[in-house]
């Protein structure tokens, strides 16, 4: 099974979900069987003047995620996961990472067809 | 002599005083208006147009047979406007500021020029005089880019006659006004006697003073309640070029489309 | 959440003027300056700071003379003329450079640094008719849509925090990045215009752009009694494009007076003007559903 990203407010499962993928503090890579996982910051994403999200998308990629659990997502960072197979749950908040996971596993979501942000988390 | 016509503040009267500068103007000469974004001194001056350009932006475009996906474009962006993320090669050519970059850095020469439109350029005559403006494509981020190309135009019609410049810029002080005021030799800034005229002079002052031109301020609707403007100019050795008086009847002209030297005679020696 | 920005296209139309008085007449709501390179609204809500934080984005290139070798390539490769000799060593105009880099990755002797750039600042004030979100772009610096849309987001969290369910931004003149970035996402764009033939041109585009963005517009026609020939060709243009006129003002020198007193005109004058401006309020709650929703 792949591997899947949940943007996160900290390196823990049971850190708060970070409901905006492109700003997000950082990302938390889980292997859904081992349950294992590591955290990619956000910080480069966070400084940028554009393209934030982009930039959140190339790190989920580099990482190897194939599923992106998270809240809100731009149309430009939409395109880039989707330019690269990556799928999107979107529309996840006021929950925890490991919370996130558990809705996603136990088949309670959907993919998302297209973003549900406007261009700067509009 | 390049004169731009500048403002802090919108609605100041740059258009109002550009228009009648030129009508008095004796010497030959080019009239640009540089407010790419909303340009309006055609609409009082009327010229007759010769020409129109669509201007463009050199932007990036891949051959995806010759990228290896090295990522060397991407690592250099600063705009996300080319991106590589495994495999693929993302381009957001919106996001692109032409700076050629990615194009000068890629090893497989995978990236050709492609373009994408910033908007019209338009030129012509009024009498013996010329006429040059620019209006950016309605979507379309960024002035500056256009307003290069409006200016390079510039540069052409006065190698082929010299001629003296107007400069019609847009109101603000960030990097579309500073753009257009940069190349000039003497920078206009007009205000009016109201709090916000003041403090957004100030503004204009700061930004335009890193310049080193010479400045001088127009005061426009002046009679209306507040002074401060006049102190300020003094205190910092801003002259005063000249000071239009607040009059319904020079508001009226205006909405009628009017000139305001022409229309109204006794006004002509204050242009 | 509901967010309505008041634009115009042209400059000095009214917006600031009016938008204070909305600010007035508006039931709890989070404030907004948009206009980050000339704000003007804190002049007429006099704000207490309660943070302040640096705006820091883009960079700024600079050459380090000793290690440059003075092959001149930065300046052929410069697309922005930012580059030129100064005692013939090549110099990096600060207010020229776009902050793109290619100078620092193309120099042979790596020469060249890029610094992070700070562009302005941001504040969070307390007013009396509420909380305002406010900047000011260093003069003559740039990155304004990017100030733009972080103020937004400031001014979005500080609603939901506070439970306020509007915010009322004073928008930028224009139709460039900062218009862009104030726009994109807004449930209500309310234009100010006025019957000239530059406010009438550059409504058009203002339109033309709330379209593109997919955002309502609204729009009021300030010192109408200016042109009645313009004031039709508005209405028509409206008509046209199914536009809802919120309502028109006359022009009217107490609008200054106002300013001049650091007062919104509907505080400054009980009746007359001031009963327009509730009227269009009233078709803005209306049209936006302010008050229905959370």
């Amino acid at each position: 099974m792949q591997k899947i990203a949940i943007s996160c407010e900290a390196p823990s499962l049971d850190a708060s979900l970070d409901p905006r993928f492109g700003r997000a503090a950082g990302f938390l890579i889980v292997d859904p069987q081992t349950m294992a996982f590591e955290y990619r910051d956000n910080g480069a994403s966070q400084a940028m003047a554009q393209g934030a999200g982009i930039q959140a998308a190339e790190i989920v990629a580099a990482a190897g995620a194939g599923v992106v659990l998270t809240g809100y997502v731009g149309p430009k960072a939409f395109q880039a996961l989707s330019a690269v197979g990556i799928k999107v749950v979107q529309n996840l908040d006021n929950l925890t990472a490991r919370q996130a996971l558990e809705k996603y596993t136990t088949g309670s979501v959907g993919f998302a067809k297209q973003p549900n942000r406007g261009r700067h988390g509009a | 002599m390049k004169v731009a016509v500048a403002s802090g503040k919108g609605g100041t009267g740059k258009t109002l005083l550009s228009a009648s500068l030129f009508s008095v103007w004796k010497d030959p000469l080019v009239v640009v208006d540089l407010d790419v974004e909303e340009p309006n001194l055609h609409l009082f001056l009327n010229p007759e147009i010769s020409g129109t350009r669509t201007a463009e932006l050199e932007i990036p475009v891949v051959d995806a047979a010759k990228c290896d996906y090295c990522g060397k474009c991407a690592q250099l962006c600063q705009f996300k406007a080319i991106n590589v993320l495994g495999e693929v090669v993302l381009t957001f050519t919106e996001m692109c500021h032409g700076c050629g970059g990615c194009l000068a850095v890629c090893p497989r020469g995978a990236l050709t020029s492609g373009s994408r439109p910033l908007g019209e350029m338009r030129w012509g005559r009024i009498g013996s005089d010329r006429f040059l403006m620019g209006a950016l494509r309605v979507g379309e981020a960024m002035s500056p880019p256009l307003m290069r190309v409006v200016k390079q135009k510039l540069q052409g019609m006065l190698s082929e006659a010299a001629a003296d410049v107007i400069i019609d810029a847009p109101p603000g002080v960030s990097c579309p006004a500073v753009n257009a005021v940069m190349d000039s030799d003497v920078i206009v800034l007009v205000t009016e006697p109201t709090p916000f005229g003041l403090h957004d002079l100030r503004l204009a002052h700061e930004a335009f003073a890193q310049l080193g031109k010479p400045m001088g301020v127009v005061i426009n609707r002046a009679g209306l309640p507040g002074s401060d403007v006049d102190d300020y100019c003094r205190a910092n050795h801003l002259r005063v070029l000249a000071k239009i008086p607040f009059d319904r009847r020079i508001a009226e002209t205006y909405a009628a489309g009017g000139v305001i030297a022409e229309a109204m005679g006794e006004l002509r020696p204050f242009f | 959440m509901i967010e309505v920005v008041v634009l115009s296209g042209k400059g000095g139309t009214g917006k600031t003027s009016l938008t204070a008085a909305f600010a007035h007449l508006a039931n709890g709501s989070v404030i907004c300056d948009l206009d980050v390179d000339a704000p003007d609204l804190h002049l007429l809500l006099q704000p207490r700071q309660m943070a302040s934080e640096p705006f820091i984005s883009g960079h700024e290139a600079r050459i380090r003379a000793e290690h440059c070798n003075g092959c001149g390539l930065c300046m052929t490769l410069c697309r922005f003329n930012a580059i030129a000799e100064s005692d013939a060593v090549p110099r990096i105009d600060p207010l020229r450079c776009e902050g793109c880099k290619t100078c620092v990755a193309l120099c042979p002797s790596q020469a060249i640094d890029f610094n992070p750039k700070q562009c302005g600042q941001w504040y969070l004030s307390q007013t009396r008719m509420g909380p305002l979100v406010h900047a000011q772009l260093i003069p003559a610096e740039e990155n304004s849509g990017r100030l733009v849309a972080l103020l937004r987001q400031k001014a979005k969290e500080l609603a939901q925090e506070r439970q306020l369910s509007l915010v009322l931004s004073d928008g930028p003149p224009g139709i460039g990045c900062p218009v862009i970035s104030s726009l994109a996402g807004a449930s209500l764009a309310v234009i100010v215009s006025e019957p000239t033939p530059s406010g009438e041109h550059d409504l058009v585009r203002i339109v033309d752009l709330c379209d593109h963005f997919q955002v309502p517009v609204g729009v009021i026609i300030n010192k109408a009694d200016l042109s009645v020939d313009y004031h039709r060709r508005i209405e028509t243009f409206c008509d046209e494009r199914t536009i809802p006129l919120l309502g028109s003002l006359p022009f009217d020198t107490v609008f200054i007076e106002a300013v001049v007193k650091g007062r919104a005109v509907t505080e400054y004058v009980p009746d007359g003007i001031a009963d327009d401006i509730r009227r269009i309020w009233a078709a803005i709650e209306a049209m936006a559903k302010i008050g229905t929703t959370v």
